[in-house]
């Protein structure tokens, strides 16, 4: 059972209390894998205690990619959240955690 | 015909950038344009205060270290700068920035962008994006600028100057604004435009297109870092582009960094919203063309959106901090002690005290690797309050674990930092009216 950190890589962006991730296939035949099994419940379970709101993903074939807009994630806001990383900056290896 | 392609570097990427990169750049990219973006979320509100204290500053706080290593280089090529390194006073900026020239001796025309500040005239009932409650319910607010286009920036690339300043530009707008200029695109253009700003996009966050945000040993890795380049891109009139970097300087650009940056941020792939136009990126294609090479094409647009965002900063209290670390037998139990210890002492007056184990869960609330025992952590106590000294109650109670506290706790902290809250609402484009100053030294000697 891999980890995607060995499938895919990913970058974690910010805007507000949203925590952007997107999820690249390092090989194109891998991204049909992560469409089928990084769905949105998927992320939300692996994610809990992290992730409080509500989780969008993109399709993005061309790229090999999936984008996940995740709502209420970083603790109310880059400018008023207590965590250390305020920005989420570190979840892109939280992600890649996930097993699939 | 204009020259083909435009090419167009990136100096910075925030406000706290390296320097010397941008200087590389400068020297040996054979730029047209020369783009500076350090404005963060956060950055123009903070730059707000400091205006505040005194009416001469409120621009970037590294603006003259970088405008002095540039200087030099500006009067040897033919690039010209766009900045939004005046931040909360792009005036006062110019002005430094003509002093620097005079002493330097290189003769200088800078223009200064206004109208961002919407701090005068923005509604205080109008809904924030954030909650849809009133902006008023805000409390203290020190900064309200609108986010302004690639149109704002026309006046001033139409004119000579070989330094345009702005304060609030969206970031991707910075970039597309040369373009505009250069090719003569027309702002319903959509599709032009989203290439461009896609393109934009991609440069807008410097090393981050060239293997900074990305690197990982053995999995990604990315040579030389420690010299990592600054990207450019070659722009051709339809707004497709070739990205690239200096031969000889650190990093790597190619597919995986490219996408990964693509991506950044963006919180709808298919409607990336800027003043200018809305980009669909999920039709980009990119393509390793060469070593450090990768060519963009594809991005499509639609009408830019009715009225302009507003990043609105406000007083959001202070933030006190302590820290203290065990290390050896038992780190954890100790340190998980230390926090019960404050918790309970701290709690009446800090309901929400945030209590983190650094080495161990502080980054994600808890650890994905359940087999991991840390040699050494650190206990890490943040609460908010309503003034300093209230802040600074908490390092202090943290400071107070050395002798009262769990056995080998050492190395304590304690900070105490000012908070800026952000929010956005919206504003009717007409309300937001730019213009445009310039200021200049000629070369000559000052009349007496």
């Amino acid at each position: 059972m891999p980890k995607l950190h060995e499938l895919a890589h990913c970058r974690a962006g910010d805007k507000g209390d949203t925590s952007i991730l997107s999820l690249i296939a390092y090989r194109p035949e891998d991204y049909p894998l992560l469409a089928q099994r990084v769905t949105i419940e998927a992320v939300k379970r692996h994610l809990r205690g992290i992730v409080e709101g509500e989780v969008r993903r993109y399709e993005l074939p061309e790229l090999w990619a999936l984008q996940f807009v995740c709502e209420h994630s970083l603790g109310g806001g880059v400018t008023t959240s207590l965590g250390l990383d305020a920005h989420g900056k570190s979840l892109s290896y939280a992600l890649l955690e996930m097993v699939v | 015909m204009p020259k083909t392609p435009l090419r167009i570097g990136t100096g910075a990427a925030f406000s706290g950038d390296r320097i010397d990169p941008a200087l590389v750049l400068a020297d040996q990219g054979e730029l047209d344009f020369h783009v500076f973006e350090c404005l963060a979320e956060r950055t123009i509100a903070l730059a707000q205060l400091r205006k505040r204290k005194d009416s001469s500053k409120g621009y970037d706080p590294l603006f003259e270290r970088r405008m002095e290593g540039l200087l030099p280089l500006l009067g040897k090529r033919r690039f010209r700068i766009v900045t939004n390194m005046g931040a909360a006073n792009p005036e006062a900026a110019a002005d430094v920035l003509i002093a620097i020239a005079r002493r330097l001796r290189v003769p200088l025309k800078v223009a200064v962008v206004h109208g961002d500040d919407v701090l005068d005239r923005i509604d205080l009932d109008s809904p924030t994006m954030e909650t849809g409650n009133p902006i008023a319910e805000a409390g203290s607010l020190v900064s309200a600028n609108a986010y302004l286009g690639a149109e704002a920036l026309l006046p001033a690339l139409a004119s000579n100057a070989d330094v345009i300043i702005s304060g609030r530009v969206a970031d991707p707008s910075l970039f597309l604004g040369p373009m505009v200029h250069h090719y003569g695109w027309a702002l319903d253009d959509f599709d032009r435009l989203a290439r461009g700003t896609a393109v934009g996009h991609l440069l807008e966050c410097a090393g981050q297109l060239c293997g900074g945000y990305f690197a990982e040993p053995a999995r990604k890795d990315v040579p030389d870092m420690a010299h990592l380049g600054f990207p450019f891109a070659d722009v051709d009139a339809e707004g497709n582009a070739v990205l690239g970097k200096v031969s000889g300087t650190g990093g790597r650009i190619n597919l995986a960094t490219a996408k990964e940056q693509l991506l950044y941020e963006v919180i709808d792939p298919h409607g990336y919203v800027t003043p200018d136009v809305i980009a669909n990126f999920a039709t980009v294609r990119l393509k390793e063309t060469a070593p450090d090479r990768v060519a963009i094409d594809g991005a499509g647009g639609r009408p830019r959106p009715a009225k302009l965002k507003v990043s609105v900063g406000y007083l959001a209290g202070y933030i006190g901090e302590g820290e203290i670390g065990y290390a050896g037998v038992n780190a954890l139990a100790r340190a998980r002690l230390a926090g019960d210890i404050v918790r309970e002492r701290l709690g009446a007056a800090f309901p929400k005290l945030r209590i983190d184990l650094i080495g161990s869960t502080s980054l994600h609330g808890r650890s994905f690797d359940t087999e991991e025992r840390p040699y050494e952590v650190r206990l890490r106590v943040a609460g908010r309050a309503a003034t300093a000294e209230q802040a600074m109650t908490i390092g202090e109670e943290v400071e107070a674990l050395y002798t009262n506290g769990p056995g080998g706790g050492g190395g304590t902290r304690k900070y105490v930092h000012e908070q800026i809250g952000i929010v956005s609402t919206l504003i009717d484009r007409e309300r937001v009216t730019t213009r445009i100053t310039f200021k200049e030294w000629n070369g000559h000697a000052e009349a007496a």
